[in-house]
């Protein structure tokens, strides 16, 4: 780290030398830019316009409209309010399930390695074909393996999707990022020094005092790393709410990605689909910046190292 | 942190060792729950996918049936059908978006990630978060424009739109990714290289390259994973020229009767990632946390 800072002390840095150091840099910088920034300067522009596919003649400029509307329709805060709920909902689930999971992997047990490999599988599994079988083999009201279940419990059944819409979203979010959240914690465990603990248990502290007053203190920036990484990834959530539920029942799961994608492509009112689009955008800055933040936290403690 | 480290590990070893031959026992019964539960906490992660191999070989009578039946006449059949309906054009599409978006991502990030480690440029951190900002925002922010944009260049509905944008999606992760493994070469080895009068290119093909390959692979296959399982664009920008996650849609329409269909289909479409994705593993916790963990 020292020995590459010291190589680019600027003040031998002559400016043919400094652009021999950007060229290699440039080209992943451009098209990244282009294919990032562009489009959210057009959305700009795009929501500042009346302009419906539908009647491609009455293209206009409007001002502030757009803004209008989205504030005042109803679904779109019904949107937000659900993308909050499931995005909590599926980020807690998903770090406590994977916190405890962690926990049990990191330690020596006959077959961790083999138990741990299953355990991260659901990430990797093609969301959309996972969506397509939960929705056939688990949620179904009549031929699911959830309805079986609640007959064992002498429940009543369930339709699963209809009445349980944003339980049955969470529980598929959560099945596919538990892993995520297990993958991470247990990487932040592994980075905890051994002395710790067993100086801990040395001074004869139980498992939860060694929890409490040890792994979790360390664990802390994980545990707000993982959070944050979690909720990014959940708020756009798309693909399980287009399988399972199509946003329904009555918006009740539509989240403000689906219901970007429904006023654009369903609707085609592409004005006002960039207006939620921007909202969403600022929402999600407010959200990111703790997290970038924290990440350069964590790599100026990496440094110190 | 430092200064109580070599205090509490000279305490801890000699106690270690000597109590070692008494806490075997209880050491050996503490273990048995946590293995148990270990193992019941992941294949209860894993059942649904173990649930869905099962279903893959049954006939669809015997998958209707929502009691898993564990006995019963396996077939192949639904296999053999995976493959019919248009399905290898799909596959196609989508090996082709995953291996050519991944070539340009590594071909990109490469040189970008030695210019933000080896040779850094000047403020080489703020680079560095101006791509991991990337990621963290909302794609239906841009997919308007991005509609909009492939309409008029004629791109709508085709591979290269998803190239495109898979490639803007992984880039900014495979930066990361690479910068984390350039700096853990050591800067000895590049020095003594240079020394003996090599030029930088050659220092990066023979001595770089070769040391960093492992992480090359890596890269190369979580973004093929993330390539192959994109949903979002695919389905906005692309119908029939598109990937496999959009051929898997159609079995929407096909309802409840065939779910060991969809789970033999399922099946196949997951294979091939599900096998990347143990493979490199141990990187994508490198790479989803953008390096701050090794």
């Amino acid at each position: 780290m020292t020995a590459i800072a010291t190589g680019a002390s600027p003040a031998k840095t002559t400016r043919r030398g400094s652009w021999s150091r950007r060229a290699p840099l440039l080209p992943a910088l451009v098209i990244t830019l282009a294919l990032t920034q562009i489009p959210f300067v057009l959305t700009i522009w795009y929501s500042l316009q009346r302009w419906n596919l539908l009647n491609p003649g009455e293209r206009s400029f409007t001002g502030l409209a757009n803004y209008q509307a989205t504030f005042t329709d109803g679904t779109f805060w019904k949107s937000i309010g659900n993308t909050v709920v499931l995005t909590a909902g599926a980020t807690v689930v998903s770090m406590a399930i994977g916190l405890v999971l962690a926990i049990l992997l990191q330690k020596k047990f006959p077959g961790r390695g083999l138990a741990r490999t299953l355990a991260i599988t659901p990430f990797f599994i093609m969301p959309v074909a996972a969506a397509l079988f939960w929705r056939s083999a688990m949620f179904d009201p009549s031929f699911g393996l959830l309805g079986w279940l609640t007959d064992l419990a002498g429940l009543p059944r369930v339709s699963w999707l209809s009445e349980q819409s944003m339980l049955s979203i969470t529980l598929i979010t959560s099945w596919r990022w538990t892993p995520f959240a297990m993958l991470v914690l247990l990487a932040g465990l592994q980075a905890m020094p051994d002395e710790q603990i067993e100086a801990a248990r040395v001074d004869g502290a139980g498992w939860w005092w060694q929890f409490r007053g040890v792994i979790l203190p360390h664990l802390r920036p994980f545990l707000e790393l993982t959070a944050l990484l979690l909720s990014m990834n959940l708020i756009q959530t798309f693909g399980e709410i287009a399988l399972l539920t199509a946003g329904g029942p009555a918006y009740g799961t539509t989240n403000i990605t689906y219901y970007v994608y429904l006023r654009a492509f369903n609707s085609f009112d592409f004005g006002t689909a960039s207006a939620y689009g921007l909202v969403t955008l600022v929402l999600t800055i407010a959200l990111a910046m703790p997290a970038l933040r924290l990440l350069s936290g964590i790599f100026r403690q990496e440094g110190r190292r | 942190m430092t200064v109580t480290t070599p205090q509490s590990t000279a305490v801890a070893a000699p106690a270690e060792i000597r109590a070692e031959p008494r806490r075997r026992p209880d050491m050996d019964t503490a273990r048995w729950p946590v293995a148990v539960l270990g193992w019941l906490g992941s294949l209860l992660l894993f059942s649904p996918i173990a649930y869905m191999l099962l279903k893959s070989f049954q006939s669809e009578i015997d998958a209707a049936s929502p009691a898993p039946r564990l006995i019963f006449q396996p077939t192949l059949g639904h296999y053999r059908d995976a493959f019919g309906a248009g399905f290898w054009a799909y596959a196609g599409n989508s090996i082709a978006v995953a291996v050519v978006s991944t070539i340009l991502v590594l071909v990109l990030a490469v040189p970008a990630a030695y210019a933000l480690s080896v040779r850094p440029v000047p403020k080489a951190q703020d680079v560095l978060f101006f791509f991991i900002s990337t990621k963290m925002m909302p794609i239906a922010a841009g997919i308007i424009p991005i509609y909009v944009v492939a309409q008029q260049l004629n791109l709508l509905n085709t591979v290269t739109v998803l190239i495109i944008l898979h490639l803007g999606m992984n880039l900014p992760l495979a930066v990361w990714m690479i910068r984390s493994f350039l700096q853990e070469v050591p800067g000895e080895v590049l020095e003594a290289a240079a020394m003996d009068g090599a030029d930088r290119p050659r220092i990066m093909r023979s001595i770089v390259l070769p040391l960093i390959r492992p992480g090359l692979w890596a890269t190369a296959l979580l973004s093929c994973v993330f390539s192959w399982n994109e949903y979002f664009y695919a389905v906005n920008l692309t119908t029939t020229a598109s990937t496999l996650p959009v051929f898997m849609q159609k079995f929407l329409s096909f309802g409840e009767l065939y779910t060991a269909q969809v789970a033999a289909v399922a099946t196949v479409v997951s294979v091939p990632v599900v096998i990347l994705g143990w493979i490199c593993q141990r990187s994508l916790v490198r790479g989803l946390l953008f390096g701050a963990v090794k």
